[in-house]
């Protein structure tokens, strides 16, 4: 990629109490790529979106957005940034209906602070159909009565609805069968075709060549190689996953970090 | 992209109900929500008109339009605590201080009216006051006193139940600790006791249905309205309708029974503010942006806070708004018995409040409820607590009858859930 990322994480570390869970990472994601970030459990897959998100703060190291140095503080920066993520457990309200989901903490409302239900009813509907997401029967049902593969889709449209410009998925095809898997990775494709940046982390290799341009690996919370999808093997990620050697040997020592 | 054109296809089938016009869709629709439980108030009007039948029967003097208006007063102070219990019952939370703090609140604002230097602080210091200032003062301390024991609960993180369990005991020794030294407290201040004992003129209680109705359907229109010329489709027109004919029989019904009573005649002051805080509250809950993020926070709060909702801050004023439905229910409490006396906030109060909420249909696991199941709990158990007391049955029996209707009305509400969960809602 010759062009200035959208995203670029350099040197990020974090430790919760003497759990050091992310040394010395960097990371990256450019405007219509799907990025895969992969790795076993405990590797700091979660705990970097996290980060990313402005769910919690990170310990040292720096994030540049569209080129510019950039803080997050909360889940509200990210969002002024156009980063939007669609966590593992959804982050959907059950009782709530799809509209009021994917309105929510975004409510329109007018001089009376009531809500402007029948905008926000319509651009709900534009924003599935632009999607294509045309098996959910009606948007003014509780979001509990929608299958797997549905509630996913509307996460995923509700990330995507706020001119968002980066869209973080994690696990997006964990507890979906085989037909809504297909569903939310054509979904995911398209979004990358609409020119967003995609970040997608999963544990499953075959959803992940199936999608990503790219795909970084983290092991033990470092930096383990970064590939192009057209040029490897799923033996080669693989590999990486279980036995990969931290790729970072200059810069900040990482093995001082242990020792106190 | 084969695989895709056939998971999308796989369960788009024409959506059946919205397809069918006219009667025939509604009947499905009837039929649907039986089988899946989904029957909103419809139970519990029915169960209340079978209570309201069987004491007919029993007692001689229940159906009369007089202990109509008795059950609309007596019913108010119960009605005001559990419309407070619904927000708070949606945040998946409990506030068990509620009776005492309208005792307290009861105090307050007969300590409040009293005119002259005769009593010692706390309130010396303000009073004389007017009625209104007093009413106000003392909503205000108890939506203050909510207030903190919902930073306890949502910044400090102890559970709802102990902080206001402490709170139940604190109020409870406050009361008891300036009333032990002052006695019962007369309320002479007519504005106060007006608030359970004014009753309207039979003309201005038709004035007051035709404004409520009013209301209603002009929302209701203005709603429908809306929804046209955004392009999207009135999704129940024949139920918006018969709803609208139900508030026009429930409004003009009432003032015409209330009109009908002899001693005392006309609607009850006590029974317009109960509709005043129900259209209020309500359009609090369904109509803004906090009363969708209650719900939100109730069902799932991580969500919300993901969503960038202030969760704490939405926690925080549920117990504003639970202490200051406690401060009105024992302001007109107090109005009704014309004083204050040891007994204040204790009894039945509290029970009363949560369970009518319940009954109404509030869910005690949060995000599921609606403000109107407050009234219509708490007629349930007004209506049987009173209809039992015509009939000369004791306290005992009404209690075991109230705990009974309880769980029925909890055991049938679990059910309902359950056959919608199997059917898919």
């Amino acid at each position: 990629m010759s062009e200035t990322p959208l995203l670029q994480l350099r040197g990020i570390s974090k430790s919760y109490g003497s759990v050091q869970a992310l040394t010395d990472v960097d990371f990256e994601v450019a405007n219509g790529e799907v990025m895969a970030l992969v790795g076993d459990n405990g590797a700091g897959k979660t705990t970097l979106i996290k980060c990313i998100a402005g769910i919690h703060g990170f310990d040292s190291g720096q994030i540049f957005f569209e080129g510019e140095p950039v803080t997050i503080h909360g889940p509200k920066d990210a969002a002024k940034l156009g980063i939007e993520v669609v966590y593992q457990d959804l982050a959907l309200c059950d009782n709530l209906d799809v509209v009021q989901n994917m309105y929510l903490g975004r409510e329109e409302r007018d001089w009376l602070w009531r809500l402007k239900e029948p905008p926000m009813e319509q651009r709900t509907a534009e924003t599935l159909k632009s999607l294509a997401v045309t098996t959910i029967r009606s948007i003014r049902q509780p979001v509990a009565s929608l299958s797997g593969g549905q509630r996913q889709s509307v996460a995923v449209a509700k990330a995507v609805q706020w001119n968002s410009k980066l869209v973080i998925l994690d696990e997006p095809t964990a507890a979906l069968g085989v037909a809504q898997t297909e569903q939310v990775l054509a979904l995911v494709r398209r979004l990358a075709e609409q020119g967003l940046a995609v970040v997608i982390i999963s544990h499953n290799l075959h959803d992940i060549f199936e999608t990503a341009t790219r795909i970084t690996v983290l092991r033990l919370g470092r930096n383990v190689g970064v590939f192009e999808r057209a040029k490897t093997t799923q033996q080669e990620v693989v590999h990486a996953i279980t036995a990969g050697v931290p790729t970072k040997v200059s810069g900040i020592p990482a093995t001082a970090e242990a020792t106190p | 992209m084969t695989t895709e054109v056939q998971v999308v296809g796989q369960d788009a089938g024409p959506p059946p109900d919205e397809a069918l016009p006219g009667a025939a869709g509604v009947a499905r629709r009837a039929w649907d929500n039986i089988r899946t439980g989904n029957l909103g108030v419809l139970p519990i009007v029915l169960g209340l008109a079978v209570i309201v039948i069987f004491f007919s029967f029993q007692a001689n003097n229940f159906f009369t339009a007089d202990n109509f208006n008795n059950i609309i007063v007596q019913m108010a102070p119960t009605c005001m605590l559990a419309f407070g219990v619904v927000f708070v019952l949606l945040l998946g939370e409990i506030d068990l201080s509620i009776a005492y703090l309208s005792g307290f609140a009861a105090v307050a604002v007969a300590e409040l009216q009293l005119q002259g230097g005769a009593h010692d602080w706390p309130f010396g210091i303000i009073a004389p006051v007017g009625a209104v200032i007093a009413i106000a003062v003392t909503i205000a301390i108890v939506g203050a006193i909510g207030g903190a024991q919902g930073t306890i609960v949502a910044k400090v993180g102890v559970p709802s139940f102990v902080v206001t369990l402490a709170g139940l005991l604190i109020f409870q020794g406050v009361v008891l600790q300036i009333l032990e030294v002052r006695g019962t407290i007369l309320i002479q201040d007519s504005w106060i006791n007006d608030t359970a004992y004014y009753y309207f003129s039979a003309f201005a209680g038709w004035i007051i249905a035709a404004v409520v109705f009013g209301i209603y359907a002009v929302t209701a229109a203005v709603q429908a309205i809306g929804q046209l010329r955004a392009g999207l489709a009135i999704r129940h027109p024949w139920l918006s309708a018969a709803k609208v004919a139900g508030v026009a029989l429930a409004a003009f019904g009432t003032v015409a029974i209330c009109n009908h009573a002899k001693v005392p005649t006309g609607l009850p002051l006590a029974g317009v503010e109960v509709i005043i805080f129900l259209i209020a509250l309500t359009f609090l809950a369904k109509r803004t942006p906090f009363g969708r993020h209650v719900y939100a926070v109730g069902g799932n709060a991580e969500a919300a806070r993901r969503a960038g909702i202030n969760v704490a801050r939405i926690r925080i004023i549920v117990f504003v708004i639970s202490g200051a439905m406690a401060g009105v229910g024992g302001i007109i409490n107090a109005a009704y018995v014309n004083s204050v006396d040891l007994n204040v906030g204790g009894g039945s109060l509290l029970l009363n409040s949560i369970a009518a909420a319940v009954i109404g249909g509030v869910s005690l696991f949060g995000g599921r409820g609606e403000v109107r199941g407050a009234l219509l709990g708490s007629l349930v158990i007004m209506t049987v607590s009173n209809g039992l007391n015509t009939a000369n049955y004791s306290q005992g029996i009404i209690y075991i009858v109230t705990g009974m209707i309880l769980l029925l009305a909890v055991t049938l509400d679990t059910i309902a859930r359950r056959l919608q969960m199997r059917a898919g809602r």
